[in-house]
């Protein structure tokens, strides 16, 4: 039977392995034709010209300036909430509250794009100018969807700092506050860290809800009002017809985030394996 | 024996302290801000779309046929149920197999274990896009299952198997190994102690694993466009095409003609997900009531 177990155990392995392997022999061969430097650095995604051109810098600036608002919006509502859950909750509110934010984890992200179209696209609209589908509503739609990521594990590593370190600086006559936000929270400084890079790989790898707000156009970003197409959104949106070399350049596209993606999942376990070690 | 506070702060001191610290007062008002933000937020999402959805769900929503006319997500909701049912299958042996051979097989100092945690954070990091584009790559056109729930299954499957995997581990580590001990004292060889005492004393956290990956399958869109495909009626096996319910609500969202009917389509999603939470919550309270 152990053999059974280990066969199983091989699976994850399996399929990391698959994937990569897939992902990288569809996606390098077009790479390679196309050539790295028009590739990642050509402005111009026209695939369908007759002179197609398939440089894909503009999706890669399009999906860091979305990833860069959602974390300038989300990152710090998510620790002061996070600090809120640990610190300041009255023991009566914690339930409702741990409720609020495991529900908001829970919501599809289809629902949450279409909220985006439904609310923050009008909101955007009407304070801010511009047709709607923005970088902005992007940025606000995804700052909110990295929410319960960052202070759900922003939440564990407060609570996994030693009392002692509050109880110390309040005998040394800091306030609750002072005590919390500059003894415990820089303690707890790795693993917030974490949570932020956590945050960023959800909003790096979000499709569906980006798509609807962003308004997808293929160029260079122009301002936080105007449209923007990220990495994700020019794979799912052009998949459905693309053929030949266009389709084979998605896959590449799609190979540029997995590696963006594998390097954050790679800071993730750093700054993880340097806490278990710290410990 | 009644307890007394004997250091306890009024109201007055605790305002005249903020008084000499205005920093710590504006780092309170910060942190209570960024909690209503929060609440606001996620009421606000959720009463939008209950109030803008309810009136929507019409009985032509839950016909058994989809027309073009009543847009019915009926056949939606069935394949995403089908759709739980097929990748959970899959997932839930390898899954639970895996946490099995780690936690109670493997020797700790093992390389091979730090490669499976390696791998399963490294599956639990990729974004659903990449789920979906090797789907389409290795299950519909390296295997030629074409555009299928069976194709579907197995992407949503590899998507979902860290879940389950390490609430797994997580729950059979939880386990005392004085069960262990007594199950081996009364002579029970390894498998049956593993199958008759530690895995059903690990139920509820394996559950709650479940619970939280059937959450994450009813919700995935980008997975399974290319995968499992978007036709809109009950596949008649697993090797038809079918559309799940965020796929269904995707496409009305983007028809442009099927507003109402796409906030209705969200209210039914939003649905499963309270229903599924407050499962969640029910057990977690059960594993932590356990643990007092």
């Amino acid at each position: 039977m152990e053999a059974v177990f280990f066969i199983t155990a091989c699976a994850s392995i399996l399929a990391v392995l698959l994937i990569c392997f897939f992902i990288f022999v569809n996606g390098l061969p077009a790479i390679a034709k196309i050539g790295v430097f028009n590739f990642l650095g050509g402005t111009k995604w026209a695939p369908l010209n007759t002179v197609p051109s398939f440089g894909i810098l503009p999706m890669i600036v399009g999906s860091l300036f979305v990833t860069a608002g959602a974390i300038v919006i989300g990152v710090p509502i998510g620790l002061l909430t996070a600090i809120f859950m640990a610190q300041f909750c009255p023991k009566k509110m914690y339930h409702p509250l741990k409720t609020i934010i495991d529900l908001l984890a829970g919501i599809p992200s289809i629902v949450y794009g279409f909220f985006g179209i439904a609310v923050l696209v009008p909101f955007v609209r009407d304070t801010f100018g511009g047709n709607g589908n923005s970088i902005l509503t992007a940025s606000l739609l995804l700052g909110i969807m990295i929410l319960p990521t960052i202070i759900g594990i922003s939440e564990a590593a407060l609570r996994a700092v030693p009392s002692s370190y509050y109880e110390g600086a309040l005998a040394l006559g800091a306030t609750h506050e002072r005590a919390v936000f500059f003894t415990v929270f820089p303690a707890a400084g790795s693993g917030v860290l974490a949570s932020v890079v956590l945050g960023i790989g959800r909003a790096v790898g979000e499709t569906m809800a980006v798509i609807m707000v962003a308004g997808n156009q293929a160029r260079m970003p122009v301002g936080i009002l105007k449209g923007v197409r990220t990495l994700t959104a020019n794979i799912i949106l052009e998949m459905g017809y693309a053929a030949d070399l266009h389709r084979e350049a998605l896959i590449a596209c799609g190979a540029v985030l997995f590696v963006f993606v594998l390097l954050l999942n790679f800071c993730f376990s750093a700054i993880t394996e340097y806490r278990r070690r710290r410990e | 024996m009644k307890h007394e506070t004997i250091n306890r702060i009024s109201f007055r001191q605790r305002l005249s302290s903020y008084r000499n610290n205005p920093l710590s007062f504006l780092l309170l008002l910060l942190v209570w801000c960024a909690m209503a933000a929060t609440v606001f937020i996620l009421l606000f999402i959720v009463f939008y779309i209950l109030v803008n959805g309810v009136p929507h769900l019409t009985p032509g929503l839950f016909s058994p046929v989809y027309t073009t006319d009543n847009v019915s997500a009926l056949p939606a909701i069935i394949t995403t149920l089908l759709m739980v049912g097929l990748s959970l299958a899959i997932a839930v042996p390898f899954g639970i197999g895996c946490a099995i051979f780690l936690v109670e097989y493997a020797k700790k100092t093992n390389r091979f274990i730090r490669y499976v945690r390696l791998t399963t954070e490294t599956l639990a990091g990729i974004p659903s896009i990449i789920y979906g584009l090797f789907g389409m790559l290795f299950f519909v056109i390296a295997l030629k299952w074409n555009l299928s729930l069976l194709a579907g299954g197995f992407t949503l499957a590899i998507m979902v198997l860290p879940t389950i995997m390490r609430s797994t581990e997580e729950a059979l580590k939880a386990t005392p190994d004085a069960y262990r001990e007594g199950s081996f004292g009364l002579g029970a060889g390894r498998l049956r102690t593993v199958f008759r005492i530690v895995l059903p004393s690990a139920m509820p956290g394996i559950s709650a694993g479940i619970i939280l990956s059937v959450g994450r399958i009813v919700g995935e869109t980008a997975a399974l466009i290319y995968t499992a495909g978007t036709v809109a009626k009950v596949p008649e096996n697993i090797f038809a095409s079918g559309r799940t319910l965020s796929i269904h609500m995707y496409l009305l969202a983007g028809e442009g003609i099927y507003t109402d009917q796409a906030y209705a389509t969200a209210v039914i999603l939003l649905g499963f997900v309270l229903v599924i939470n407050f499962i969640s919550s029910f057990i977690t309270r059960k594993i932590t009531k356990g643990q007092d």
